[in-house]
């Protein structure tokens, strides 16, 4: 019986030393744990391109979580740079963290962003018996009482939840940002239950996080902020035709290192296309509530710089950096 | 019936082969744990937990193994609080006070089977109970704004850091070491790093599974060190296990009553199994009298905390699902893999992931039956383990430890942090300073900032929005009433000493 114990305890330790295996083969770091946004972006691309054909071998998926994904950003500027088998998840809280120097000084320049394919459309929701029926209703609301109005979102103070709707008042001429009320909670259905319970009026998250409500006829999604409606939710306006030209989604991509070549960066971008163009990831996306957002190449890197600079500047209005 | 369909789609997730055999795996290696000196629940699952990331897991079949090494843990405590007069984990400690007198009396199979029974009753009832009453919790939770939630996180540390001591100061102490951990890393209302001393490493804060695993595990190993590894040796011999009808059936309201006390003990914030073993076997002690003999080896003394602290383990499931709140030391190791699993306990659970939550309490039923049939026919196994050595033992616990929380961070610097907390925990007990309120300290001390941090966003800094509901009110009262009460009850209540021959 010792003896099985023993067994027991050794082959648990043995299955967790063995299981990280060392394949040399592409990789794609998921800069948090496993189960989140990032790693789903670096298994689901990393299977499609293995099983299409883009890759000859499975892509390994290394999970380094720390620092809201300062830990791997520093990881590939500083040890990786010249690593052309090296792909890295990131979302748009990769570029609002690098906007607000989160990571200990890098900056994006520091990294190529070689393409997105994919989005969780941003979303205003309001619950189901509110009196805001528009988003110029919660406007006018907020203008005339920034205190009358608060708003919960997913992410924490700064984060793109909050930027959202900040992003919606300076289009409408609305200046003093920082009287806005806002609180960042665990995650979008917690903000909803805030929301939904009355003790805030406004909800700011992405699609994925608000379907399961708006089935369950809790809530009302004021807008969507995406340049056309979102297919399959058709009945929902956007922003832009109500008025507030403001697309701000949270897409779903990847960064390689610096230091690559042109023709590297080039086929990595040819690859990402090719997921993007697939049925496998057009099922990936409808399972996990995700629009058709694809940028790839330099039409990307540029998009990526614009929003680093926009909220940037954004962040030092509402004193988040200085 | 909703219930009934619910419950239907929960046994044909739990039902399928692999999660059984995860089930019937996690009850064995739970009831090793809880039989182990020093290894308890907590910190059974803590070390288990890396376990289920590096098997890949998904979330159910994670949270079905871990539920059932908890059960298990339950049922595994009270062997060698039986045979040995050392509580297998904290709640066994009142079974030490009449199973090891009957064992002593040569009555140590009946003293396993009437346990064993009653940790199934005991369980079994708190699962039903589950079942029934957490979903009317759910819906409760509309009702939870940050006063709320500000109020019922300070009941937490104060109904446990009341009862884990026996002394305020120190569980209080612990608290605030906890709550100044949890302060290290990204401040969620300004984004700003607060001690974190310009390292990305402590970005994120200390992750709560290298504070469990170093106050637990690391730290048990170096008690053992100091001990020289003395070995564990069987105190009393036991011979054949027959099952006691007569004593079952006599104690039958004794179970049940003890059940009772149990799971409210269990539901409530923070108070978790040891309370529910103690309240039942109090609670049935001032029943039965003078006369009922407790402590020199009734049934009912050895009955009466094994029901309650097992049906206090289902009980503290409840808060755990519904609010994310854990209801005992244990449920708040599971609530730190449930968030690494990227599940959110909370008033959604039950609607957004029913095949997590449906399939986890079929497989409660399930592990419960699979228990039972191990801890009465087979308890002759378990008590073979007893024997495997310390210095045999420990090395492989240390072993699990450190390959398990690097297999989770890929970091050299978790491992470092983790000996650190090992030896803050060694400092600790030596100083008998409970670390279960360190532990809740880490995981709730951020939430609980963050709740009050919201509720002055939203009141515009006024302090009387903390009051404004009567929730809130009740749970301060509630928060303060646990803090101050067991200053008085302990007074009139007096523990019983443990026996020590």
């Amino acid at each position: 019986m010792k003896n099985r114990l023993i067994q027991t305890l050794c082959a648990g330790a043995m299955l967790a030393a063995t299981l990280p295996s060392t394949v040399s083969a592409a990789e794609c770091i998921a800069p948090a744990n496993p189960g989140g946004g990032w790693d789903f972006t670096c298994r689901q691309i990393g299977k499609i391109m293995f099983d299409i054909g883009a890759v000859d071998k499975p892509i390994q998926v290394t999970n380094m979580a720390g620092a809201g994904g300062g830990l791997a950003y520093g990881h590939v500027v500083n040890e990786r740079a010249d690593d052309a088998d090296l792909i890295v998840a990131a979302s748009s809280a990769t570029s609002t963290r690098l906007a607000q120097n989160a990571y200990a000084g890098m900056t994006a320049d520091q990294v190529r962003f070689v393409g997105a394919i994919g989005a969780d459309p941003g979303v205003v929701v309001v619950a189901a018996d509110s009196p805001f029926e528009s988003l110029g209703d919660l406007v006018e609301a907020m203008k005339a009482d920034p205190a009358s109005v608060a708003i919960a979102g997913g992410s924490a103070v700064g984060g793109f939840d909050h930027l959202k709707p900040l992003m919606i008042l300076q289009r409408a001429g609305f200046t003093d940002i920082t009287k806005v009320k806002y609180i960042g909670v665990d995650g979008g259905a917690d903000a909803i239950t805030q929301t939904v319970g009355g003790f805030t009026q406004v909800m700011s998250g992405d699609m994925s996080e608000v379907v399961g409500f708006l089935k369950a006829g809790d809530i009302k999604v004021l807008a969507v902020l995406t340049e056309d409606r979102v297919p399959g939710f058709d009945d929902i306006p956007t922003a832009k035709e109500q008025g507030f030209d403001v697309v701000a989604v949270n897409w779903r991509g990847l960064y390689v290192p610096k230091g690559i070549s042109d023709d590297q960066f080039a086929s990595w971008a040819d690859k990402l296309q090719q997921v993007a163009d697939s049925d496998e990831w057009k099922q990936a996306m409808a399972d996990n509530g995700l629009a058709p957002f694809t940028k790839v190449g330099d039409d990307f890197q540029n998009y990526v710089n614009g929003l680093v600079a926009e909220i940037n500047q954004m962040s030092k209005d509402i004193g988040v950096i200085q | 019936m909703d219930i009934m369909s619910n419950l239907a789609l929960g046994f044909s997730i739990a039902l399928s082969p692999y999660t059984l055999m995860l089930a019937v795996i996690g009850c064995f290696l739970g009831t090793i744990i809880g039989a182990l000196p020093g290894l308890g629940p907590s910190n059974g699952v803590a070390i288990l937990i890396p376990l289920t990331f590096s098997l890949g897991l998904d979330a159910t079949s994670a949270l079905v193994l871990m539920t059932a090494v908890y059960y298990g843990a339950m049922y595994g405590g009270r062997i060698s609080s039986i045979l040995l007069n050392i509580p297998g984990d904290e709640p066994a400690l009142m079974t030490t006070l009449d199973g090891y007198p009957m064992a002593k009396a040569g009555r140590a199979g009946d003293a396993l089977v009437l346990s064993g029974v009653a940790s199934f009753v005991g369980a079994f009832l708190a699962t039903i109970g589950l079942m029934l009453l957490a979903p009317m919790l759910a819906r409760v939770a509309f009702l939870f704004g940050p006063a709320e939630y500000f109020a019922l996180y300070l009941l937490a540390f104060c109904t446990l850091g009341g009862m884990a001591s026996n002394n305020q100061a120190k569980a209080a102490l612990a608290s605030c070491l906890g709550l100044a951990i949890a302060m290290i890393g990204v401040d969620n209302n300004s984004g700003m790093p607060r001690l974190t001393g310009g390292s990305l490493h402590l970005m994120d804060g200390v992750d709560f599974l290298v504070a469990i695993v170093g106050l637990f595990a690391v730290a048990e190993v170096f008690f053992f060190i100091e001990s020289h590894g003395k070995s564990s040796s069987l105190g009393v011999k036991l011979e054949k296990v027959v099952i006691p009808w007569k004593d079952i059936f006599a104690c039958k309201w004794t179970m049940l009553r003890a059940s009772g006390v149990g799971f409210i003990a269990g539901i409530l914030p923070g108070a978790g199994a040891s309370l529910g073993s103690f309240l039942a076997y109090m609670s049935e002690k001032s029943i039965a009298g003078e006369k009922g003999g407790f402590g020199t080896g009734v049934p009912r003394g050895v009955t009466a905390p094994e029901a309650g602290n097992n049906a206090a383990a289902g009980g503290a499931l409840v808060p755990m699902l519904t609010l994310g709140v854990p209801g005992s030391g244990t449920t708040a190791v599971l609530l730190a893999l449930l968030m690494t699993l990227n599940i959110t306990p909370g008033p959604t659970l039950f609607t957004e992931r029913p095949e997590v939550v449906w399939g986890l309490i079929a497989s409660l039923l399930i592990a419960n039956f699979v228990l039972l049939l191990m801890n009465v026919p087979m308890v002759k196994i378990f008590v073979k383990v007893l024997s495997v050595p310390p210095w045999v033992l420990l090395p492989g616990v240390t072993m699990i430890s450190f390959v398990g929380i690097y297999s989770l961070s890929g970091s050299y610097f978790d491992l470092l942090l983790m000996i650190g907390f090992g030896m803050l925990g060694y400092v600790l007990r030596k100083l008998d300073i409970p670390t279960v309120p360190v532990i809740l300290g880490i995981l709730l001390g951020g939430h609980m900032e963050d709740a009050l941090r919201r509720a002055m966003v939203l009141s515009g800094g006024d302090a009387k929005y903390l009051f404004s509901s009567n929730i809130a009110i009740g749970l301060w009262i509630a928060a303060i009433a646990g803090f101050v009460a067991p200053m008085f009850l302990r007074n009139i209540l007096k523990k019983p000493p443990a026996v020590t021959d």
